[in-house]
């Protein structure tokens, strides 16, 4: 009948177009709302870290995944796991420091930008910087704190998007006070 | 399915971020904000839905492409039921949506549902207004997650 043409869509698709689309949506907003563009990453990010406290428990609950032994562990259930979970991309796990603290996320297709075109008067814009909030924060409720901060962005006109990822210190939970 | 999980935090979060931004006394500016993002995406998701469609029949016909694809693309269901007064009133029920099952079902959060009914009421308003359809959309809540929405056109 009238309507057949749309039926065929792929739900999955969608629902990823949909989630772009507001992604987007909301970028442009925050650009009106704070007019700067570091301004503006710092929002994304605190948005991410509050994404990110709450993904992790949803991620553990899925994925039934164990304590990871190293950093390396770490960041092969990041990008095999999570970042195809959520977003259905698996990026490349690469670039380690001798210390082996240290390593890259490369992404080829990044579902955020996928309608996005970056207007000019705006190369200080990490345009899905919530990611890095949401990494940030997942980690951190693991115990890890680490430091995520984009190196390379393909809406910038380099060849790929790179997030860096730091190790930086093992957390300790913190007893309250008063109990042993 | 898993990403269905983040649109919902991302939601959620986009509706704290306003809150957060803005003063107490301008909450209003805040829900006309969250329904000019919704607006924003009704308008190009409905773009992309129909690209290989047919042409609309008529308005209800219009209507019932809202219920049926578009509620179901975005909500994974079809609206409950649809009525129409035939003079342009609209009212849409979803006995069960996806924004309000994460609140309690009693009177306790009532207050707080405008707010995450706004984006909502924006995206069927930039649908319909790609559509050629312009109109007024407000929501109402009587018991979550139950929820109508009343589409108004306005005939110029």
């Amino acid at each position: 009948m009238s309507r057949q043409g749309t039926r065929g869509v792929d739900l999955r698709k969608v629902n990823g177009e949909l989630f772009s689309l507001t992604y987007g949506a909301l970028v442009a907003q925050l650009l009106k709302d704070y007019e700067d563009d570091e301004e503006v990453n710092k929002q994304l990010e605190k948005m991410g870290y509050n994404i990110g406290v709450r993904l992790i428990e949803d991620f553990l609950a899925r994925s039934n995944v164990g304590r990871c032994n190293d950093f390396r562990e770490t960041a092969d259930v990041i990008s095999k796991l999570a970042f195809k979970m959520y977003l259905g991309i698996q990026p490349v796990v690469s670039n380690w420091s001798a210390a082996g603290d240290e390593f890259s996320l490369l992404i080829e297709n990044n579902p955020l930008t996928d309608f996005v075109e970056l207007p000019p008067g705006h190369s200080q814009l990490n345009f899905s910087n919530i990611l890095c909030g949401v990494l940030k924060a997942a980690l951190e409720m693991v115990q890890m704190e680490v430091d995520v901060r984009f190196v390379q962005d393909t809406l910038k006109g380099d060849n790929i998007t790179e997030i860096r990822l730091k190790f930086v210190k093992r957390l300790e939970d913190a007893v309250p006070v008063g109990e042993d | 399915m898993a990403d269905e999980v983040i649109l919902e935090y991302l939601h959620m979060e986009i509706i704290s971020q306003f809150y957060r931004s803005c003063e107490k006394s301008d909450q209003d500016q805040c829900i006309a904000k969250l329904e000019s993002l919704g607006f924003r995406i009704g308008q190009s998701l409905v773009e992309r839905f129909t690209k290989e469609s047919p042409r609309f029949k008529d308005e209800l016909d219009t209507m019932k492409f809202i219920c049926k694809d578009f509620w179901n693309y975005v909500y994974k269901k079809q609206i409950d039921n649809l009525r129409t007064n035939h003079q342009g009133v609209y009212v849409l029920q979803d006995n069960k949506f996806r924004f309000l099952t994460q609140m309690s079902n009693g009177k306790q959060f009532m207050e707080a549902a405008p707010k995450f009914l706004a984006l909502p009421c924006g995206m069927i308003r930039g649908a319909l207004s790609n559509l050629g359809v312009n109109c007024v959309v407000t929501a109402e809540v009587s018991a979550m997650p139950a929820c109508k929405f009343q589409i108004q056109i306005q005939r110029a």
